[in-house]
């Protein structure tokens, strides 16, 4: 088996944190649409989310210290990104750091259909939304009647 | 300026006003999670309109970017709706203002993002997504403020007496708007739909109708778009192409 470019650029690209939530990746978060030699392709979680210019930074960065300097950074709006390009790992992950992780395949039809958070402290479903809007544009505020903390949760979108 | 261009300016002015207007209450917000509501509409409104001034910038061909395009020019150039330049007022004036305007905004958006011309789809797209959260946040503000005291109840009508006048120029249509190829006008029905069931939950009667107010994407604007951009454009303006 061979290690290609495109393996060498993904395992790069798999060390770069997201600047909001560096638990997870920006190749977890699904942001990261196209991988070749030439250019690496992503798209904004949200169009005014201020992570994205620091996410392009980021990856220019790990690319040009990586031997990279010469692939581009292309941006893309479509597809719309949707929290169904979060990874299984990448869920995992955001569970591990306090962040309830976004039901899989609700995508934008969440907000007629929501059900409730699971609680990534105690694992409880009694759970009540705070506010819909929280500390960035990807998360909402939600609290946990079991154990009473409150947590983030990550928006379907 | 090509009707494209124009099209494309009216939607990044419509949504850079509005969210200039929703950053104006950081920090002064009824409650932290209203704060952080407003901020956060604030920001997907002034991302779109980066993406749609931007696009602006580009069909126009004159080398202008969003910055340019947001920055410098003065008050007649600007092409936004009357509705979105409107004084935040009371919290109640400032969410009247975003109900009639997120539930425009989600079923025009929607539209577009079936439209043919490409970037302009795929911006509409991506910020439909955004906006369905707004008018939802809005939508409940309505219910909470018309169906709670006496005092919320009052001002929420006032608040809506005020924006009801500026509704209209939301859904009027000329030739660039026809090359764009969506339909606003059609929308109205919808829109009338969506805003009536909710007035309805929220005990409230529908403002009387009134002579409407026009005159935003010719430029005719009311005074307080000047006071907003005073304050906006202030740093463009003392220090000519200034960046971090």
């Amino acid at each position: 088996m061979t290690i290609t470019n495109t393996d060498r650029l993904r395992a790069v690209l798999a060390c770069v944190p997201d600047p909001e939530i560096p638990a997870v990746s920006v190749l977890d978060l699904g942001i990261v649409r196209d991988i070749d030699e030439d250019a690496v392709t992503i798209t904004p979680t949200y169009t005014g989310c201020p992570a994205t210019i620091a996410i392009e930074r980021m990856i220019r960065e790990a690319l040009d210290a990586n031997g990279f300097g010469s692939t581009a950074i292309k941006t893309t709006l479509s597809p719309p990104w949707s929290t169904d390009w979060i990874s299984d790992e990448g869920r995992e992950k955001l569970r591990a750091y306090g962040i309830a992780p976004p039901p899989k395949g609700a995508g934008a039809a969440s907000l007629k259909n929501e059900t409730a958070a699971e609680c990534p402290r105690c694992g409880s479903s009694n759970t009540e939304e705070i506010s819909r809007f929280g500390s960035t544009p990807c998360k909402a505020l939600w609290r946990c009647k079991a154990c009473a903390e409150p947590f983030d949760r990550f928006k379907c979108h | 300026m090509d009707a494209l261009a124009t099209c494309a300016l009216r939607l990044g002015d419509d949504s850079l006003i509005l969210g200039q207007r929703l950053g104006e209450w950081c920090g002064h917000a009824p409650a932290l999670e209203v704060d952080l509501s407003l901020a956060n509409c604030a920001l997907d409104l002034i991302g779109q309109a980066t993406h749609f001034l931007g696009l602006a910038g580009e069909l126009e061909g004159k080398g202008r970017d969003a910055d340019a395009l947001a920055f410098r020019r003065d008050v007649m150039d600007f092409t936004n709706c009357l509705l979105v330049e409107q004084k935040n007022g009371d919290f109640a004036q400032t969410i009247a203002r975003q109900f009639l305007f997120s539930h425009f905004q989600e079923l025009h958006l929607a539209a577009l993002a079936a439209s043919k011309h490409e970037r302009f789809a795929a911006i509409a797209a991506k910020a439909v997504k955004e906006v369905t959260y707004h008018s939802k946040l809005a939508s409940d503000w309505v219910i909470r403020l018309g169906d709670g005291t006496d005092e919320s109840k009052t001002r929420m009508i006032a608040g809506l007496d005020w924006m009801w006048r500026f509704a209209d120029e939301m859904f009027v249509m000329d030739e660039a708007d026809a090359a764009l190829g969506v339909d606003k006008a059609a929308l109205k029905p919808a829109w009338d739909q969506r805003i009536d069931a909710v007035l309805a939950e929220a005990t409230l009667e529908r403002p009387s109708p009134r002579r409407a107010i026009t005159g935003g994407r010719a430029g005719h604007h009311s005074e307080q778009l000047g006071h907003l951009l005073t304050e906006m454009q202030f740093l463009q303006r003392a220090y000519p192409g200034a960046t971090w």
